[in-house]
Formats: structure tokens, sequence, C-alpha cells
């Protein structure tokens, strides 16, 4: 019954979604404030309908209620309730519920925190929203309706795929889908401005939490995908450069680049339409990604419910809202004149440089996502795009991009002076160039990965250091200290995130370039050396988990004669499933991990182990975890908390950001 | 000689249980290192986007095993990759090659730097050069919304 409401509460929500996105549209054109009303209570009762529809299917789950289709292929009665739970976006059809539940929240919000927008442009905004949620969830009920019953309800169901029963995993999912979806506000924004035919100040105020918010997530789902990767699959690597973390890192790419140039629109008036023509991008990025994952075009690891027919109906909503943003935007934009006037070097050409940077490594993610699929069908040539192209084409982008914020970040806005700007950087680049060759020496005979990525990365740390604190100006120790507690909390935001980013480029040099790697037979009961440490492999053991059977090793990690960790690498059997998964076991470290996997028993006796130092491998995650930091902070700046609005931040000697 | 090890050892470990054996590995480190580098730009055939370095497969494991003998056997490093894409087609190279067609890729990212540059730099200049214009006077409603939120 409850299941019943649920599929029919969606159905309404359709209803809904259809109103929403018409009768507030007209009412913004005809200026009928009647009309435009409806939006709000629209996008509260589309909100609450599929919050229920979720509930819903919640319950079917939880409670494994085997006559729905869904519930039988990704649940069973043994499994633990988190996972009963997950389980519910852990598939095709459920995500995609929760991908429209999400939608719907980021309408309800707008509905509800915009009472600050003029009435036509929240009117507009709430419509294009709206009409996302018509074409989502037409999608979900036409072609993936997770309501569907089954005849002769089976006893149990066929268990949730076994790599996905994982904390990492059951929450990488929902993070994912709040930055994919954040995005769809950036598009309605968009889209209503141009129908507007305005773009200001007050526009780049309102445009800019929603992107932060939803690039916050991102960078949470992504954090949470790669660690997922990290010590789930088993060889300790954090980013393969498969289709589907291509999928979620393009759009973050232009987020990243959104968010900086919606602060060019909202502090100078200028880059409006490049600004507008991102926020299409970066939805349109979303869309890509979710026609990736969902088509099936291009295999991947962890691609799931693959089915051309669903691929068709994604790729005609991506070429409908695309289309007619684009459409709309070459009508338009020409209109969109920038009012600010700078030189060449200031604030806003550097911010220029890291859209420009970030826009094209995008670009070359998503070339070398989607050329197989072009090589084969225009040029009839079969063949792989993998990490060793990633590498070689991304990579210069990010370097760039590193050498240039810490003099980006430095210069004022309007017009800039690089040599002022560059003098106090000087002890910095001193700083970073003397840490770069001490690690040099000090590695003696390595690749230069190593000390390049550390004198980046320093470099990007202290600079940006270096400019919270110039921002306090002249004047005593102790005064200077007073006026850094009362910096805007942009400027802080600003300097952890970006110390986040210099972090996590060096610890990608790093792992990448003094890893350990150790592959051997052993006995029980042999020790053997591993970096500084040795391992002894004590014991091996059978296991029962809740729902699967495990051959466990244990193992002691030491340096010297003193014990450092037990460890129990484990070789997992999912009967249900019928499927084996490795679980390495792990000691982690602030500057180092010890990782280490169990094989197969060999013929000749012994087993397979592999083991791995990761030096600063966790600092990756700290990395992307102070970018996320840095914007949540920045996101509670009080500019965006008071009434946003035409209100315009008195002109201060030295802007906030 | 190593052939025949080779073979018996894939025959013998019919579901191998994670990437590189250790069986697998060369006594010698140099050439070791050589192959485990070659090998992390070949794909497994089989598998959904995976290097022979990492992939459990068996395919995967019959093409480490046949790049570590041809290095054995004094290839040179394109030597050993000409002879698996002779055999394999380039679908196996993960790094695609400049060939052709796929020159397109390659230079798809430099091109569109050089593009962007060139429109940022068009733009940067007439940003400079235009007057600042008189920025338009608020509308009533919008001058009574200012009012309204400038008394908090």
């Amino acid at each position: 019954m409850i299941v019943e409401l649920g599929h029919f509460a969606l159905i309404l929500a359709l209803a809904v979604a259809l109103v929403q996105s018409t009768v507030p549209l007209v009412g913004a054109h005809k200026r009928w404030s009647g009309w435009m009303a409806i939006a709000e209570p629209a996008a509260s009762v589309q909100f609450i309908l599929i919050g229920f529809s979720f509930a819903a299917l919640t319950y079917a789950f939880v409670t494994s209620d085997f006559s729905l289709r869904l519930v039988v292929q990704n649940s069973h009665t043994l499994k633990p309730m988190i996972y009963k739970i997950s389980g519910v976006w852990g598939n095709h059809e459920g995500s995609l519920l929760l991908w429209v539940l999400i939608l719907a929240l980021f309408g309800a919000c707008a509905a509800w925190f915009g009472g600050n927008l003029p009435p036509t442009l929240r009117a507009r905004v709430l419509a294009v929203q709206g009409m996302i949620g018509v074409a989502f969830l037409a999608f979900l009920l036409f072609t993936s309706n997770p309501f569907l019953r089954m005849a002769v309800p089976p006893m149990n169901g066929q268990d949730l795929n076994p790599l996905l029963q994982d904390p990492g995993l059951a929450f990488h999912p929902p993070f994912l889908y709040l930055g994919y979806v954040g995005l769809s506000m950036a598009f309605s924004f968009a889209v209503a401005a141009l129908i507007e035919g305005r773009v200001d100040a007050a526009w780049g105020r309102w445009v800019r939490p929603w992107t932060l918010a939803a690039w916050i997530f991102l960078s949470i789902g992504i954090a949470l995908g790669s660690w997922w990767a990290y010590y789930e699959l088993g060889w300790g690597g954090f980013w393969f450069w498969d289709p589907v973390e291509n999928a979620s890192f393009m759009p973050w790419l232009v987020a990243a680049a959104l968010l900086h140039s919606a602060i060019v629109v909202e502090k100078r008036e200028a880059l409006k339409s490049w600004t507008i023509l991102l926020a299409i991008l970066a939805f349109g990025f979303s869309l890509i990604g979710t026609f990736i994952v969902r088509s099936g075009v291009l295999t991947s690891v962890h691609a799931f419910a693959n089915d051309p027919e669903r691929g068709i109906f994604i790729l005609l909503i991506l070429g409908v809202f695309m289309g007619g943003a684009l459409t709309l935007f070459a009508f338009r934009a020409p209109a969109m004149e920038a009012k600010g006037v700078f030189a060449p070097v200031s604030r806003e050409s550097a911010l220029v440089a890291n859209n420009l940077l970030l826009a094209v490594s995008a670009f070359v993610v998503f070339v070398g996502t989607l050329w197989p699929l072009v090589a084969e069908l225009v040029f009839a040539r079969k063949l792989s795009v993998g990490p060793p192209f990633f590498d070689l084409a991304f990579t210069p982008f990010m370097v760039a991009l590193a050498v240039l914020l810490p003099l980006g970040s430095a210069l004022p806005w309007k017009r800039g002076d690089l040599g002022r700007a560059a003098q106090p950087l000087a002890g910095v680049l001193a700083l970073s160039m003397a840490l770069g060759a001490l690690v040099w020496t000090l590695q003696t005979g390595r690749s230069v990965l190593g000390p390049v990525g550390l004198i980046l990365g320093a470099w990007v740390v202290f600079g940006t250091l270096a400019d919270l604190w110039l921002r306090t100006g002249r004047g005593a120790l102790t005064a200077r200290l007073a006026r850094l507690t009362r910096l805007p909390r942009a400027d802080w935001g600003k300097t952890t995130a970006h110390a986040g980013f210099g972090v996590t480029v060096f610890a990608i040099a790093a792992v990448t370039a003094w890893q350990t790697e150790d592959i051997r037979v052993v006995q029980v009961g042999e020790s053997f050396p591993l970096g500084k440490y040795t391992v002894q492999f004590k014991s091996v053991s059978d296991v029962a988990g809740p729902n699967y059977t495990s051959v466990m090793a244990e193992m002691v990690l030491r340096q010297g004669d003193r014990v450092i960790a037990t460890l129990h690498p484990e070789k997992r059997s999912y009967p249900v499933a019928a499927m084996p998964t490795t679980e390495a076991a792990m000691d982690h470290g602030f500057l180092r991990d010890v990782y280490l996997v169990i094989g197969d028993q060999q013929d000749a006796g012994g087993w397979a182990v592999r083991s791995y130092i990761k030096p600063f491998i966790n600092w990756l995650w700290i990395g992307v975890l102070m970018m996320a930091i840095g914007g949540t902070i920045s996101l509670s700046d009080r500019r965006y908390r008071v009434a946003a609005g035409a209100r315009r931040q008195a002109a201060a000697p030295v802007p906030a950001e | 000689m190593m052939r025949a090890i080779a073979l018996m050892l894939a025959l013998m470990l019919a579901v191998p249980a994670f990437a590189v054996q250790p069986d697998e590995v060369l006594t010698d480190p140099t050439l070791e290192a050589r192959a485990r580098a070659l090998s992390k730009g070949l794909r497994c055939l089989v598998c959904r986007n995976e290097s022979i370095d990492e992939s459990n497969a068996d395919l995967a494991r019959d093409l480490r095993l046949l790049l570590r003998e041809r290095l054995v056997a004094g290839d040179s490093d394109a030597d050993a990759m000409a002879f698996i894409v002779d055999r394999y087609g380039e679908y196996v190279l993960l790094a695609p090659t400049t060939s052709g067609s796929n020159l397109l890729l390659w230079v798809a990212g430099p091109a569109m730097l050089g593009t962007g540059g060139l429109i940022a730099a068009l733009y940067l200049r007439r940003r400079e050069r235009s007057p600042e214009p008189v920025s338009a006077a608020l509308s009533d409603a919008e001058t009574r919304r200012l009012a309204e939120i400038l008394k908090d």
C-alpha cells in the first residue's frame, strides 16, 4: 500500500512540476503576480511529494519487501541495516529517484530562501527548475520506474553489489548528486537571467552561493569516491581517469571556474556573458556525466544499469536543455554589456586566466573521455584513452594554475602592478625553492616529480598564507593579528581552499613519486622488510561475516623491535552475489600509509602478498577536505547571510575577495 | 625456457586474485621496473578501462608475461610495445598514438588554450579601453527595495 502511494506521489509530482514550469513563466511575462506566486507552493509541494515517494521506497528496502522488483535485485534480508538503506540509491532507479529528490530540494530552497529575489526572476528561476524536474520525473516514470512489482515475489533478494557495501560508497552518491543537481540552480539562474535580459552584480551574488554549495558537495563526493577506490579496490590507486570519474570531475572543474567568474560579475560587473555560458555548461557537464554513467556508451569500472533506451532519453534531455539554453544565449548574450573597466594586469585578468585554465582542462578531460567514441564512429578506429594520456595532457594546466594562483590572488582589482604584487611573494618563492632543493638532495636519484610537487605545493600554500597576512595592512604585530581575526570570512575561506589546493598538488606528486611497492610470496610465520619496517605474516584464518565469508590474515608491522600495528588484510567472498572482494588492511599515518593486500595461496606453499608504503596519501584527502571547508567558510560570509540584493559593499581600500 | 615456465604458471593459476603475481616478477630489477612502467600503459582487453598492471584477468596476465618475455629477449621499450600493438591492435594502448586523426585529440587542449587565450587577450584589451559607463539608474521599484534592504 505504501509503495503504491509512493508511486502515486511521484506521478502527482510530475503534474505539479508541469504546472511549476509553465504557469509562473507566463505570469512573469505578463506581470501577473498571482500566476508568478504559484511557483513557490508548487516547488514546496513537489519536494514533499517526491520526499514521500523516496520514503516509501526506503520503507520497502528496510522491510525487505520482495514484491518490489528493485528490492529483489538489490537487497537481501541478511544485509546490515545501513546497506539496506544505502541500497535504495545503490542502483539506477533508486539513485535517479534520489536525483529528482535533491533537484526538488534545491528548487524548494530557492522558493523558501529566495525572498529577496525580484519576483519575476524568482518565478522564472523556479519555472526553469520545474522544467528540469519534468524532464527527469518523466525519465524516471517512463524508463526507470522504481516501483515495479514482481508477479511472484521470491523468498529472498539477490543482494547489493558487494563492492558497494561499504561506508565510503554508501554516502558517495548522495554527495555527488547534491553537487550535480546543485548546478541545476546555476543553470536556472542563468536561463532566467537570459529571459529577463539582465545580469548585474546582484545576480552574481545570488548565483554564487548555489554554485559554491554544489561545488562543495561535488568535492566531498569525488573525495569519498576516490578514498573508496583507494581502500576498497585493493591496488592502492586513488584516481583512474575512468569515464565515470571524469563525469564528476568535469562539472567540478567548470563549477570551480564559475564560482571564480561569478566573483568578477559580483564585484566588477564584467565577464557577464562568459559567466552565464559557464553556468549553462556546468549543468551541461552534469547532464553529460549522467549520460555517460547511465547509458553505458563508455564502459567503465562502475557504470551501472546500462541501457541504450535510457541513454537516448538522457541525450534528448541534454539536447533540449543545452540546445534551448545556448540558443537563448546566442540571442541575448550580446545585450549583456560589461561595465567594469580594468587593466591587463589586475585581479580581473588573473581570474580570466584562472577561468581559461580551468575551462580548457575540463575540455581536455571531455575530449579525452569521448575520444574513443568519436574515433570509432567517425574514423573507424578502435582505441583507448587512459591515464597516460590524461596525466600528460591535463597536468600542465594544473601546474600553470598552481604557478599563477598566489600571484593572481595578490593582485588588486582594476589595475595592478606585477612587481609590487610579486615583491612580498619573493620570500615565499625562495622558501619553496629551498624546500624543493633540500628534498631533491635527500632523495638522491629519484625523479624530479617529488621535489617539483613540493615546490608547487609550498608556493601555493605559503603564497596564499602570505596573501592573507598582507590583508591585515601595516602596523604593529598585535594590531595586525587583531585585524586578522576580523577579516571577512570570504578571505578565510579563500585562504583555506587555496591552501587545500596546494596540499592536494603536493600529495599527488609525493605519493606518485615516492611510493614503495613490494610483491612477494610469504610463508606463514615469515617476515619480510618493507622500507624501514618489517612485516611478519603471523597467521591465516577463516572468518564468517554477516553476509560473507572471509580469509583473514594477521600481519604484524614492526619498526625495529617496536610493534606499530597488527593488520588484518582479507579476501571476502559474498555467496549471494557470487563475487569475491579484497579488503586491504591499512595502517594510516600522518606522513604515510602502510597498505597490505593478501592474494592467493600458492601451490608451492605461502601466500601472495602485496604491500605498499604510500607517503602523504592522506594529505590528498585532507587537501580536498580543506577546499570543501574553505568553500563552506566562504559560503557563511556575511554578504550571503544578510539580505543580499542590490546592496553593494562600500568600496573598501582592499576588496574582500 | 622462460616461455615454457610462463605458460605452465598461466595454466596452473586459473583464477589469479590480484594484478601482478609474485611469480611474474623478473629477477632483474631494472627490467622489472621497465616492465611495470610499460604495463601501466597497456589496456587489459577484457576489462573495463583497467591497465594490465592493475587487472586480475587471465588475459592481462598473459600480456604481462608476454611483455616481460620480450624485454628479457632484449627488446627496447618501443620494440616491445610495437610487438604487442601489432598483435592486439592500437586498442591496447592507453595513451593513443599521435598518428592521423589522433593528432586532433592531442592538439585539442593546446589549441583550445591558444584560441581561448587569444579571445581573452582581445577581451582584456577592450575592457581596458572602454570608458566606465555611468551606472544605469535604478527603477522606482528597485530603489524602494534597496531602501527596504538597507534598513536592516
